[in-house]
């Protein structure tokens, strides 16, 4: 393979790299252009989900990077919801007045940063997507840096951050040590067969490393503080995008450099989902904050995808693809609800601030109404639909363990019902304790969006996303 | 060969010996000492390894570059260490009996290494001799590893962009240079010409 071939298949990459660049150049000379800077990082980011879906396929760099169908689907995904992220960012910023060219710069990296995660082929690869996307989403986090919550929630994110990268380093160094390769398919030779003590110690620090990433329990400490103090429209971004990148990185580790040893992984990955679910499950049942609440749900919904991948199937890596990308949909579209709330200039964040919102904002209350049915998984709601893709694939391994798992995973979604029904029954039945401040036009227009593809778009929309999620699951098992 | 023997056990020991000293000396400016000794005696340890290239790096980038940061930063900052190490006795027994786990867990895998042997089929490549460490890294670095080391560069740029995004400030107040400014400043700008009366003063 020569290397423009491999600039060819690392076009989304590059475009991302150095539009960041010109931008960020740009954005040093003329900071107050916010409107010119927004529409430039989300052109750049069409372009690049463009390359993406219509570029070459293959390995490139000596196999550190792979270009497939489920890198394809990842990217473009990831690419799309970074690019709402921009506007429902930058306006609440000004908003705010506080004045961060940076902003769209930092989305820009971190999407090139999850872009490298799902198309890596390598554990190099693997590692710098990882530290380019979570550095970035450091400093998003505490970029509202006047905000002594976002300030710690930065803190927080960059101290556990580490330790879980010190994690996924030493699992990779022993792996690198005993499979003698740090690339996935020389891994999947060196496992064939006999797998190795130290390898099998090395991979369960990975995987501890990566659930780190995706939040999944018992590595889930960091969500609620998190999600609580950063800028809602930050936790908008990065309790969607940045998710699937993470998921869809832990599918093709898992798939290409260890399918062979899957009894072993498939017990971690079994209890880690079934904690996670449990933890999400009971662990929102208390919480008053929004944003907590909704860190809760997102633990438990990234159990729920964890599980379709523990049956290492490829309907259950499809499973664990179509509930991603529909979950990101609703997250995205709840927080942006949340980020268009506010009362005499003052955030609404708690269950009781959204007493009697049917009354006063109809529209945004139905709205949140249909994201907290869908992440319930009522039917005809798109959270019904990827949780039947999950426990139909689960089902369907004939281990009763994951069966057990799958069984185990619909309780906890009926615990978890209280508080979304809670949180719909504040806002329908309650009364109004005053109205609200208008409504920006971008979170609404991002809000009513989702909520419309939630229901009933949604049904539509599985016809093109089932086969691409099909194709990139097949893609991964290879 | 005893002349490696000698060399090895002798910068083991005075690694080891300056690792302690960091952890144990009261005074920080001496910590960070016996951390740049530490530095040295393991980039000598790797000399004998034969990754020449690997020891330069650590003797010009952590001794040369990373302790001499540190050592400005202990001497900058008024932090008082003595108040920070006042709960070493209490959480020496739990620190000691996970520094025990992860001592025994390791030994456990490096005994099934020396047993089983490490990946069956799969041994490193062996290392061409003819060719110097420095050029091996050149031969892949820009070629291989272009990827790599391409993102390596995109992640520094963000810590960079990251550290100006949460500390640089606009302060108003803060007199800044402008050099057009100073330079174009004359006898008309920079001069008031006031008719004072006798015996009335001044007043602003």
């Amino acid at each position: 393979m020569n290397f423009s071939a491999d600039i060819s298949l690392a076009l989304p990459e590059v475009i991302l790299a150095i539009s960041a660049l010109t931008l960020l150049v740009f954005g040093a000379f003329a900071p107050r252009q916010t409107n010119a800077l927004m529409v430039a990082s989300m052109a750049a980011l069409a372009a690049a989900g463009y390359a993406a879906a219509v570029g070459p396929m293959g390995r490139g760099f000596a196999g550190g990077m792979i270009a497939d169908n489920a890198s394809a689907f990842a990217q473009v995904a990831i690419y799309a919801a970074s690019a709402l992220a921009i506007p429902l960012g930058m306006k609440w910023f000004e908003r705010r007045d506080v004045r961060n060219f940076e902003f769209p710069i930092l989305i820009l990296l971190a999407a090139l940063g999850m872009g490298m995660m799902v198309s890596a082929g390598d554990l190099i690869s693997l590692y710098m997507g990882v530290e380019l996307q979570s550095l970035a989403l450091y400093v998003l986090a505490a970029m509202h840096r006047d905000n002594a919550k976002a300030s710690e929630a930065g803190l927080k994110y960059f101290v556990l951050g580490a330790l879980s990268s010190g994690l996924l380093l030493y699992g990779a160094s022993l792996i690198y040590g005993f499979a003698g390769s740090t690339k996935f398919v020389d891994i999947a030779a060196a496992v064939h067969g006999a797998a190795n003590t130290g390898v099998i110690f090395g991979l369960v620090f990975l995987i501890c490393g990566l659930a780190f990433k995706v939040s999944a329990a018992p590595f889930h400490m960091w969500t609620p503080d998190v999600y609580e103090g950063a800028p809602t429209p930050v936790v908008a971004f990065f309790a969607a995008a940045p998710k699937l990148a993470a998921m869809v990185l832990f599918a093709r580790v898992l798939t290409e450099g260890f399918g062979d040893v899957i009894w072993q992984w498939r017990q971690i990955l079994v209890c880690i989902s079934l904690f996670s679910i449990a933890v999400g499950a009971f662990g929102g049942l208390a919480q008053q904050n929004l944003k907590r609440l909704w860190a809760y749900s997102s633990i438990a919904n990234v159990g729920y995808a964890v599980l379709g991948l523990a049956s290492g199937t490829a309907e259950g890596v499809q499973a664990m693809l179509v509930f991603m990308v529909l979950y990101m949909v609703d997250v995205t579209g709840f927080f942006a609800c949340l980020t268009a709330l506010s009362r005499d200039g003052k955030p609404m964040e708690t269950v009781a601030d959204m007493a009697g919102l049917f009354k006063t904002r109809p529209a945004i209350a139905l709205a949140m109404t249909a994201f907290s049915l869908s992440a319930l998984g009522l039917p005809p709601f798109s959270g019904f639909w990827a949780k039947f893709y999950v426990f139909k694939a689960a089902i369907a391994v004939s281990d009763p363990v994951i069966q057990g798992a799958a069984i185990a995973g619909l309780v906890g979604s009926v615990v978890a019902a209280f508080y979304y029904l809670r949180l719909i029954k504040v806002m329908w039945f309650d009364n109004a304790e005053g109205g609200t401040d208008p409504i920006p036009g971008e979170a609404r227009a991002i809000a009513i969006g989702a909520a419309l593809f939630s229901f009933p778009v949604v049904l539509a929309a599985l016809v093109y996303i089932d086969p691409l999620a099909k194709a990139a699951a097949l893609a991964l098992g290879q | 060969m005893a002349l490696q023997a000698i060399a090895f056990y002798l910068m083991a020991a005075v690694t080891i010996a300056s690792a302690f000293g960091v952890v144990s000396a009261r005074n920080p400016v001496h910590s960070v000492l016996f951390l740049i000794l530490a530095f040295f005696s393991a980039a000598g340890l790797f000399v004998l390894l034969g990754a020449e290239f690997l020891a330069m790096l650590l003797v010009v980038v952590y001794v040369g570059a990373v302790a001499v940061l540190f050592l400005f930063v202990v001497m900058m900052l008024d932090v008082d260490f003595a108040a920070l190490r006042q709960g070493f006795a209490q959480y020496m027994p739990l620190g000691g009996l996970v520094a025990g786990i992860l001592a025994v867990e390791m030994i456990v895998v490096s005994s099934t290494v020396a047993t089983n042997g490490a990946a069956s089929a799969n041994d490193a490549p062996a290392v061409a001799t003819d060719i110097s460490n420095a050029e091996a890294i050149g031969r892949v670095l820009y070629t291989d590893y272009i990827y790599f080391f391409q993102a390596a560069g995109l992640v520094l740029l963000v810590a960079m962009i990251g550290a100006i995004v949460l500390t640089l400030r606009h302060k108003p107040g803060v007199r800044r240079q402008n050099i057009s400014d100073q330079v174009a400043r004359g006898p008309k700008t920079g001069m008031r010409i006031v008719q004072i009366k006798p015996g009335e003063g001044i007043s602003e």
